[in-house]
């Protein structure tokens, strides 16, 4: 500690706790490395998610039900397949949904609301690392999610094989990219409120119609929606060990399309 | 009253915040109306104005969260909104509604504030300076809104800036933590940092400020230290019942003289300085309305009475 603290630290008047220790509050503003500040906002995000117990239950606890519901039972129509494989497809394309796009509208939309967002922005973070960070907290939290669903899906009997698996990776990774812009356009362009009841209203609506979970009847149309996409594409990886190209490239273009609205619509308060 | 701590500034320090004719408007709303003033480094420069006077506009816009509609602005030289990564590591803000993550404890939103940067204060004895170990694992959500501005506040200074923006410091801080605050600011200032806050809060102005900017619907209506503002011969003022005929009492004055009733029942004689025969004047024409005037007296302008002179308006 210098001694430059010491003429205002002797001050009469102020409280014993603020006349004891003293700082040295003398210039010396730099920024961390770049890596180190997305990272460090990545985990920051995920620990927060991790921590709270409503998004846990979306995330991780409705999941692990649906899995082991939709395996155990018969009387869900999963498709023609591998009765695992394709319940596991089904549910983790409801994960990366309940994760990128619901969980992190929610929270993005009060973050929004609460400042959060302007003041990390007047930090070393800025608003791009802001944006990378959450798509890294994404990232992890949906890792968390394929290593807990992957556990739970091989005690409920599924049986992983290295090409499926592999082929799975664009799925997810397209599907992230597709329903964090979805989520990050919501939130960054309806007010809190209303952020956490439609992204938890079009959850419901995609679990139950959307050709998440289940191959959807009126598939022409859903098969152009991402959740349509997602569920399709991470179903033809599990259970048929193959690349799906259709469901990718709408996957993609749905992801192109999010970001560019955010660029344009995304109001910051 | 003032601060008694003027800080050595040399006139060719550059000045940290240069505003020049800064206008901005919402819709028809007029919030900044060609405001200018300049921040010196190792200084304290209080924007004090009444809510609704276009400060936080201000101080937003200097950190590059707005952008203005025309005028001039540096920021440490640059523009904050154009040269933002240069200057974000080397101004530290603290805003007006907080905007700290709620769902982690208090220390942990400021560590990672503190991380964010390359040599940033240590945090745990920052938090014992300002108060903060009492509450180091409590959800910032529970915090009560003191703990908040102290937590808000240790994180505009984590990263040790040369520029930190207060909007609001003092708000919601019982009169312990608020000397507590102000110290630290002290500190700050002396170790040459730039400070810039707002308040509408006279005696914070008048203690902590060296110099002091007041803004009235988006315009500079006075600045200078506190002593500089202030200046001038005494007055004379008292107190009685509200509603007097005040424009009688003017007529029997001096000509210069002006009465006003600035808080209801109390009273100054403005225009001219307070002397014995202006006393007198004023007893024996409270005598003839059968008022008892208490207090009467001379009096120092205050900040407060300046800017009601200037804007006619009470702050508080």
């Amino acid at each position: 500690m210098s001694g430059s603290a010491s003429v205002a630290a002797a001050r009469p008047g102020g409280p014993p706790a603020a006349r004891a220790a003293a700082l040295d509050l003398s210039p010396a503003g730099g920024a961390a490395p770049w890596w180190r500040r997305t990272l460090r906002q990545g985990s920051f995000e995920a620990r927060i998610a991790l921590r709270n117990g409503e998004q846990l239950l979306l995330t991780l606890v409705l999941p692990v039900l649906v899995l082991v519901a939709a395996v155990r039972t018969t009387s869900l129509d999963l498709g023609d397949g591998d009765r695992p494989a394709l319940a596991l497809a089904g549910v983790l394309a409801v994960a990366v949904v309940s994760t990128a796009f619901t969980g992190q509208a929610i929270a993005t939309g009060f973050d929004r609301r609460n400042g959060v967002l302007r003041l990390l922005a007047t930090t070393p973070l800025g608003r791009p690392g802001l944006v990378v960070g959450k798509v890294l907290a994404v990232l992890l939290l949906v890792a968390v999610q394929v290593v807990v669903l992957g556990l739970v899906g091989l005690a409920v009997g599924w049986r992983p094989q290295l090409p499926p698996v592999l082929a799975a990776v664009p799925a997810v990774l397209l599907g992230v990219a597709a329903f964090t812009a979805l989520g990050l356009l919501l939130a960054g362009t309806v007010r809190a409120e209303g952020t956490l009841a439609i992204a938890n209203f079009v959850w419901v609506l995609l679990l139950a119609g959307g050709g998440l979970v289940l191959p959807s009847p009126l598939a022409p149309v859903t098969d152009l929606l991402p959740s349509g996409a997602l569920g399709g594409a991470l179903r033809a990886a599990l259970a048929d060990g193959a690349v799906a190209p259709w469901p990718l490239l709408v996957l993609a273009v749905w992801a192109a399309l999010a970001t560019a609205a955010c660029a344009r619509w995304f109001r910051w308060e | 009253m003032a601060s008694p701590l003027p800080s050595p500034v040399t006139a060719t320090t550059a000045p940290a915040v240069l505003v020049e004719d800064l206008r901005k408007s919402y819709g028809s709303t007029r919030v900044l109306d060609g405001l200018t003033f300049a921040a010196a480094p190792g200084r304290v420069t209080a924007l004090l104005g009444p809510n609704g006077a276009g400060k936080t506009t201000t101080v937003a816009c200097c950190e590059g969260l707005q952008r203005a509609d025309s005028g001039r602005l540096r920021v440490l030289g640059l523009d904050p909104v154009a040269d933002a990564a240069a200057l974000r590591p080397r101004v530290g803000v603290m805003l007006q509604d907080g905007g700290l993550p709620t769902g982690v404890g208090a220390l942990e939103a400021l560590r990672h504030v503190a991380g964010l940067h390359s040599a940033p204060l240590p945090v745990d004895a920052l938090a014992e300076r300002l108060g903060l170990t009492s509450f180091a694992r409590t959800r910032v959500r529970r915090l009560s809104g003191g703990q908040r501005q102290r937590l808000a506040m240790a994180c505009a200074l984590v990263g040790r800036p040369e520029l930190v923006f207060l909007d609001e410091p003092s708000a919601g801080l019982d009169p312990q933590a608020r000397l507590a605050v102000w110290d630290v600011v002290r500190e700050a200032r002396s170790s040459g940092v730039a400070v810039v806050l707002t308040t509408h809060l006279m005696e914070e102005a008048e203690r902590l400020a060296d110099d002091v900017v007041v803004i009235d619907a988006g315009r500079v209506v006075a600045q200078g230290t506190p002593e500089a503002l202030t200046r001038g011969p005494a007055v004379l003022t008292f107190v009685a019942r509200p509603g007097l005929p005040t424009e009688s009492l003017r007529l029997a004055l001096p000509v210069d003289a002006d009465v006003v009733e600035g808080e209801p029942g109390h009273y100054a004689v403005l225009g001219i300085p307070a002397d014995p025969r202006v006393a007198a004047t004023v007893t024996s024409w409270c005598a003839t309305h059968d008022v008892l005037p208490e207090g009467l007296g001379a009096q120092r302008r205050t900040l407060e009475d300046v800017f009601l002179d200037l804007t006619g308006r009470s702050l508080r």
